[in-house]
């Protein structure tokens, strides 16, 4: 049915048509287009079919490269097919879009438009890459909303098929994407309606099949290849034509009319700005009330990018416009201007319009706010009578002096759309609450509705701020909301990190989740709180809904209550009546998964109300509390000039000038980003502690360490600095000390389950406990603070390939915003802990970029002499590549640098050239003495003016070994890299490669990836995984030179450091294995640990080092646990990605899990076989690598 | 001569006197054919345990939470949507249905619960879903200082009334024998409208894991010594309460269930034996149990049951406190 209103975000509207229009989807996961391959996935699993009444095939593939080989493929096949993606996805998908427009093939590819990464990556929104597919022969077809969204997926489908042309239909990821919005949905017979059925009967025919053989995909030769080139030029000419002919077959349908260019605004304009994609929400906002001014202004938008029909769109200028000024959602360096002002620019010369004064800017970058006020900006550059002909738009360009004045105040939001801002943490869930209340008012009213979620980059105690606009108008902005009335905290230590209330507008009505009751709370806000609350006359009430929640069985999920209480307040429906919707809306979200979600859900509802009070507002602020700032004094300067304004949330206030030039930043700066967001931290008793360093170890953000030192250390300690003997018989005399870091612990309490240490009076009490950080915090503050400067170990005498003493090293990996209790983390830490000074690493994207490289701060750390890991990320495909040419590069400097030191050989005299090029440095005595041995050396070229001395002194750190760290998940190393990776495992080069094996794509949300197990759940495995993991380590021990090592910190503590150290001194390739618990296996991190444990008893993770060796009957597997003791139900039993599916559908997983013992007992038993295993190994060392 | 092997139960007619209670083994649908096979009158399904019904709806809806809208990348969180989770009675209830569809013998469905409301409602669910009867497994441990027993006496009547109104099939109650006056009680739980008494369940007993020094909740198997204790309440109840005798812990040979019909038992149910050596040992206790009624000329269970009660004991004291002293005294005096 034709109309029918749905709230749904953009990705949703494209991926609902693209289900009803395909037969096969080939996907990979890629923010932020991943939703629309899930759902795809998910709508097949549970059977829907397309309009045909089949069941599309959704296939995840390992890569987006071999989504669109797939896609390929199937389209030659005959299939209706389509695909998603963004970014670097569409990126590796080129080479196959040549073919595919090359071969007149129908198809579409659904782009949630992203960022490409250049110095930095980002997840956010720009036309880069579906500009750097712009010349690949596909028709590219823009939506600028929510709606355009499903509709032009529509148009998307029926044109590729009518004209043979594949289609690019692109949106804006995560302004479009990710917004949800009601929307008109189109119904099956719109969508028959649409489809050329003699154009599918045609794409069949042509379909490859032995009844009807050709040859497709030839290779040609000069004589013809230009010829038969041109020969497919009619279909891309028809291609505007058919495409307006199937905008207007929905418009006949739906009422809704699109051309390939739509013009909005006076009827006379002199001055027209022309865009694609979301940015055209902001600018028919700002044109619309420009006009009513009485300025002679207009928008095109444009929806058929290519093929771009000058024609069309010179008819769609009205001709009284004297300038253009064309907004660009990407940057092309070095281009005579971006590509949307060229194709416009060159659209007027050709169409006789060369009068038309044409001036371009660029807008929008990586989701950079776009909104009215900066549309006004560019309307009044197009008015000046030498406007400058390129500028930017939306930053401030101290630099280059691009950047146009935008007056903040140029513009203000209609007072009838109720404008709602929500501030909460990732965990409490407010954005779902939002969301739903966006649908129930999208769907059950008549008003319009928008939702928009902004996201911090942290995994754990992230910030969440929802953006809702409800209106009597179908909504277009596009743009953050400015000035909001209502504001709801829904964490009341907010208030204390950021000005939040700056966005109430005047009379606001602000909503506090306080554990502070409506006579209280005023004495408990900062005093800059308090003024504004006065200053703006806001409306201030309070509800406890921790404890609401509490109260109804829902732990820390408050969306209910504050929902409620939003509800109850805005006036946006009458309250029975928005009580009765939330409750439909609770059954409709929560119904599947049980009445007691049901019930204590709906009692959080009805306590709410009761709840929620009042505030009186006294006259005048008052008290002592203040806002906090954002990085503590004493920051390095960049941090306190940039870092801290990106932590405060003013990010977008730097100008140019501020970021470097390159994407370089320092390192070591998460120590200075005190997030304080634990409850209760560890608090150590060195009566009981055994000194085993397990905590220190374990803990996920190095935020409880172990220090050993002399008893002098301790002058000048705080008073009750706890200190015990530490019990290193061959250490007498010496003190250890375990110290947290109390705001930068996140109280995942991993270290305190660890804990074997229990007191002997009182069980419950371990060596270190969690204990609320209100009580402890001033003290370890200060503890810390001296706990910092107690000297270091000397890493010379530390035994470092044991636990304690790898637990005495200083860790270079620190306080990431990894979520709490993470499992890859403390591997990192470890890492760095044992070759931290001396390592580079390359950092496959995915969570270890992400909690590793994100802005505003890294954890990557630099040690007192300023030497730790340097780390860049490539690419999520090519990040073993990326670390072997550093290794290549590395060497060949080495090499570099020895040749000269022989060459000055005179000059530095024979002791210091025999020692620096006969260096041991296996150990760090060894490192340390060559490290001396090159400063002395710079000492001496200092003194030596020659080029030689000159180019020495630039490569004499290459002098020093140094180690090359290749890191990534398993979605690198098991699926989009493993060809790299394989490659560079048998070249027989010096890396190490550390795989955090999740077992799943944790960073985009847990999608299946051939390392997740038979029998698990994940995303493109709802019915559960029926196939086995890859056995990557196997296919490693292939080569016979890898050092290969499956190990998990939990289960064999000693066994994973043991690893770490033979891995790296393996002169070969080596690769570590890590099991890596997740929060996508559904289980308490509290616990991983004891999880990684259950794991080796079961022998779901069995522990191993293959270690490569020369001798002929050498046995270099060994089996580092006991046979399996427990079966996989003992583990399967206790994670919700196992338990989940012997609920869901019990027979399915009995039968998975009876073959996932069965993977399990034959792993063990080849495993065991390979014990006895003799096979010899030629390793290479570095000269023989290094011809 | 032919031996009656039948029994009443709650006003269920059953074929002999051995019912297999809840355990794995009457959770599968092929063993409890076995179990019929073996020649059980009836059979008790595995309990419902409400707060396990609950816990798995909240861990599913915590799964599906968790980590969700916290990161940009990861905002639709870390697992599927399903189609349905089963979160709720429903597989309880669908083993229920299957059990009555493959067995001609009674199924009484068992329930655990923690509300008064979630009692009824599996009750009732339990009862449109073809239960003979139901059996409410109350597995309250009273370790709050500040409550007195007579409360917590009241919630068991209380919460047997409740149910009563809720069902009509008969209803039995499993209760353990932690009562101040366990006569009084099994006559008011009668009162209340329980059918049968169920004497006595196994709470999950803490161990202490030496090794970590945890507290670990377990159960082990019963074994014979441990039939005592419902023996003698089944003894000193028989005839003198308004409900059927269920005698349940520590049943595992024939003798057992012979001591337990002359006690007064209407019905012995088994589960550690049966764990322990298969369904078909059921078999081959009727077997013997019917050998040692016939060698000793019985002509029914009937005409035994109660013949060893308190009522009808030749020493009727010996149930009572005079066997403490009796005992000590046997011990220390040379006869």
């Amino acid at each position: 049915m034709s109309g029918q209103f749905v709230t749904v975000d953009g990705n949703e509207a494209a991926a609902y048509v693209a289900h009803r229009l395909s037969e096969v989807c080939a996907i990979y996961p890629i923010t932020p287009a991943s939703p629309m391959g899930e759902l795809a996935d998910a709508w097949s699993q549970l059977g829907r079919p397309n309009v045909w009444g089949t069941v599309p095939e959704v296939i995840e593939m390992q890569s987006e490269g071999g989504a669109a080989g797939a896609v390929h493929g199937s389209v030659q096949a005959g299939a209706l097919t389509s695909t998603f993606t963004a970014s670097q996805g569409l990126l590796l998908m080129i080479p196959n879009m040549y073919k595919i427009a090359g071969e007149l093939t129908p198809a579409v590819i659904h782009v949630a438009a992203r960022t490409v990464a250049t110095h930095a990556l980002s997840i956010f929104g720009d036309h880069s890459d579906v500009m750097a597919a712009r010349q690949t022969g596909w028709a590219m077809l823009a939506s600028s909303s929510v709606q355009e969204a499903q509709d032009m997926a529509a148009i998307a489908h029926a044109a590729t098929l009518r004209t043979r042309v594949p289609f690019v239909h692109f949106f804006d990821g995560f302004r479009t994407s990710h917004e949800a919005a009601k929307i008109a949905r189109l119904g099956d017979d719109d969508l028959v309606a649409m489809i050329d059925a003699d154009a599918v009967r045609e794409h069949r025919r042509r379909s490859l099949h032995p009844n009807r053989p050709v040859l497709r995909g030839t290779a040609q030769n000069p004589d013809v290849f230009f010829q038969a080139r041109e020969a497919a030029t009619p279909f891309h000419e028809a291609v505007p034509g058919a495409t307006q002919d199937a905008m207007d077959a929905l418009a006949a349908r739906t009422g809704r009319v699109y051309h390939l260019f739509d013009y909005e605004g006076a009827p006379d304009p002199d001055r027209v700005v022309v865009l694609m994609g979301s940015g055209f929400g902001a600018v028919r906002e700002a044109v619309a009330a420009r006009v009513a001014a009485g300025d002679k202004v207009g928008v095109v938008v444009v929806r058929l990018y290519r093929p771009f029909d000058t024609v069309a769109f010179a008819a769609a200028l009205p001709p009284t416009v004297r300038t253009v000024a064309v907004l660009d959602r990407t940057k092309e360096p070095g281009a005579v201007g971006e590509p949307l002002y060229q194709d416009v620019l060159a659209a007027l010369a050709e169409q006789g319009r060369g009068d038309v004064r044409v001036i371009g800017g660029r807008y929008g970058l990586s989701s950079k706010e776009f909104d009215p006020a900066m549309v006004m900006a560019v309307l009044d550059e197009a008015r000046q009578p030498n406007p400058r002909r390129h500028f930017t738009v939306g930053i401030v360009d101290d630099v280059s002096g691009s950047s146009l004045a935008v007056d903040p105040d140029g513009w203000a939001e209609p007072d009838d759309v109720v404008r709602a801002v929500f501030y909460g943490l990732g965990a409490d869930g407010t954005v779902g609450a939002n969301k739903n209340s966006v649908k129930i008012i999208g769907e059950h009213t008549d008003l319009w509705a928008q939702g928009y979620f902004v996201y911090d980059s942290k995994k754990s105690g992230s910030w969440t701020v929802s953006h809702l606009r409800f209106g009597p108008r179908p909504i277009h902005s596009t743009y953050l909301v400015r000035q909001a009335n209502f504001v709801g905290c829904h964490q009341f230590g907010f208030l204390f990190d950021r000005p939040l209330l700056d966005i109430a507008a005047p009379e606001a009505t602000v909503l506090l989740n306080s554990p502070h009751g409506p006579d209280d709370v005023w004495g408990e806000l900062p005093v800059e709180v308090q003024r504004q609350v006065v200053d703006k006359r806001l409306r201030l009430w309070v509800v406890d809904g921790d404890r609401v929640a509490r109260e109804a069985g829902l732990g820390g999920r408050i969306n209910t209550v504050l929902q409620t209480c939003f509800f109850a307040l805005a006036g946006v429906l009458p309250r029975d009546e928005a009580i009765a919707a939330i409750k439909a809306s609770i059954e409709r979200t929560y119904g599947k998964r049980g009445p007691a979600v049901l019930e204590r859900n709906f009692a959080a509802v009805d306590a709410a109300l009761a709840a929620l009070a009042p505030v009186t507002v006294p006259d005048a602020p008052s008290g002592e509390l203040r806002v906090r700032p954002a990085v503590p004094a004493g920051a390095p300067d960049f941090v306190a000039r940039v870092t801290a304004r990106i932590a405060a949330g003013e990010g977008d206030l730097l100008p140019v000038s501020a970021l470097p030039v390159d994407g370089t930043f320092p390192t070591g700066t998460a120590r200075w980003e005190k997030r304080s967001i634990a409850s209760e931290i560890p608090i150590w008793d060195p009566a009981i502690c055994i000194d085993c360093a397990r905590c220190a170890l374990v803990c996920p953000h190095a935020a409880i360490r172990m220090k050993v030192f002399e008893p002098e250390a301790l002058a000048g300690a705080p008073a009750g600095f706890p200190a015990k003997d530490w019990s290193d018989r061959h250490e007498p005399g010496r003190l250890m000390t375990i110290q947290v870091a109390p705001d930068d612990c996140t109280g995942c309490g991993v270290c305190v389950s660890i804990c074997p240490a229990k007191s002997k009076e009182v069980a419950a009490h371990r060596a270190i406990d969690m204990l609320p950080k209100g009580d402890h915090l001033a003290a370890e503050r200060e503890r810390f603070e001296f706990f910092l400067d107690i000297p270091e170990a000397d890493r010379a005498a530390v035994r470092a390939d044991t636990v304690k003493g790898s637990q005495m090293l200083e860790p270079l990996f620190e306080f990431s915003g990894a979520c709490a209790g993470c499992g890859e983390t403390p591997y990192l830490k470890l890492l760095t802990q044992l070759f931290g000074d001396r390592i580079v690493v390359a950092n496959a994207t995915g969570c270890s970029s992400i909690y590793g490289g994100n802005l505003p701060t890294t954890p990557w750390a630099t040690n007192r002499d300023g030497r730790g890991p340097a780390w860049s990320n490539s690419l999520f495909e090519d990040n073993a590549e990326f670390g072997l040419g550093m290794r290549l590069a590395l060497d060949r400097q080495n090499a570099a640098a020895r040749r000269l030191v022989a060459e000055l050989r005179s000059d530095l005299g024979e002791p210091l050239t025999n020692g620096l090029l006969d260096a041991e440095q296996s150990d760090e005595a060894g490192l340390a003495a060559q490290r001396e041995r090159v400063a002395e050396l710079r000492d001496r070229l200092d003194g030596l003016d020659s080029p030689l001395a000159a180019d020495l002194d630039a490569l004499a750190d290459t002098l020093v070994r140094t180690g090359v760290w290749i890191v990534g998940g398993d979605g690198w190393a098991y699926d989009i890299g493993f060809g790299g990776l394989d490659h560079v495992l048998a070249s027989g080069r010096d890396v190490n490669v550390l795989v955090l094996d999740t077992e799943v794509y944790s960073n985009t949300g847990g999608q299946a990836s051939k390392a997740t197990p038979r029998a698990a759940v994940a995303k493109f495995a709802a019915a559960g995984k029926a196939t086995g993991k890859k056995d990557l380590g196997m296919l490693a021990m292939a080569y016979g030179d890898v050092y290969v090592a499956q190990i998990a910190m939990g289960a064999n503590m000693t066994q994973t450091v043991k690893a770490f150290t033979e891995a790296e001194a393996h002169p070969g390739p080596s690769l570590l294995i890590a099991y890596s618990p997740c929060i996508a296996h559904g289980m308490d991190m509290t616990d991983q640990m004891g999880h990684q444990k259950l794991a080796a008893e079961t022998g779901y993770w069995p522990l191993y080092r293959y270690r490569p060796t020369a001798e002929e009957d050498g046995h270099p597997f060994h089996l580092d646990g006991r046979p399996p003791s427990k079966p996989f139900a003992a583990l399967a039993g206790v994670e919700s990605r196992f338990a989940m599916l012997a609920r869901a559908n019990p027979d399915r997983a009995a039968k998975l899990a009876a073959q996932a013992q069965a993977d399990i007992d034959e792993r063990w038993r080849l495993y065991s076989q390979m014990v006895d295993v003799e096979r010899s190994a030629q390793v290479m060392d570095d000269a023989e690598a290094t011809p | 001569m032919s031996f009656d092997m039948s029994t009443t139960y709650m006003g269920m007619r059953l074929a002999n006197p051995i019912v297999p209670s809840a355990s794995p083994l009457t959770g599968k649908l092929d063993t409890l054919r076995q179990l019929q096979d073996a020649g059980a009158a009836a059979v008790v399904l595995p309990s419902l345990f409400e707060e396990q019904v609950e816990h798995e709806a909240m861990a599913v809806h915590h799964s599906l939470e968790f980590g969700a809208e916290a990161s940009a990348e990861a905002s639709g969180g870390y697992f599927p949507e399903m189609d349905d989770y089963n979160t709720g009675p429903r597989r309880y209830l669908e083993h229920l249905e299957a059990a009555k569809a493959a067995l001609d013998i009674p199924v009484v469905a068992s329930l655990n619960g923690t509300s008064r409301g979630g009692w009824t409602l599996y009750a009732r669910l339990c009862e449109e879903a073809g239960a003979d009867a139901v059996e409410l497994n109350v597995y309250l441990i009273a370790a709050d200082p500040h409550v007195p027993g007579a409360r917590i006496e009241q919630q068991y009547v209380d919460l047997v009334d409740a149910v009563r109104q809720s069902v009509r099939v008969p209803l039995a109650v499993k209760v353990g024998p932690y009562f101040s006056s366990m006569a009084h009680m099994a006559g008011r739980l009668a009162a209340a409208g329980a059918d049968g008494l169920v004497l006595f369940n196994r709470f999950y007993q803490p161990d202490v894991d030496l090794e970590t020094l945890d507290v670990r909740p377990d159960l082990e198997l019963s074994s014979s010594t441990e039939l005592r204790l419902p023996l003698r309440w089944i003894a000193m109840l028989s005839g003198r309460v308004g409900a059927s005798l269920a005698a349940t812990t520590g049943v595992h040979t024939h003798e057992d269930v012979v001591k337990l019909i002359l006690a007064g038992a209407d019905v012995a149910m088994m589960a550690s034996a049966l764990l322990l050596r298969g369904p078909a040992h059921l078999g081959k206790v009727l077997e013997q149990l019917r050998a040692w009624f016939v060698a000793r000329e019985y002509s029914s269970v009937e005409q035994a049951k109660g013949s060893l009660s308190r009522r009808h004991a030749p020493d009727p004291a010996a149930y009572e406190r005079a066997n403490y002293m009796r005992t000590l005294v046997a011990y220390s005096s040379p006869r």
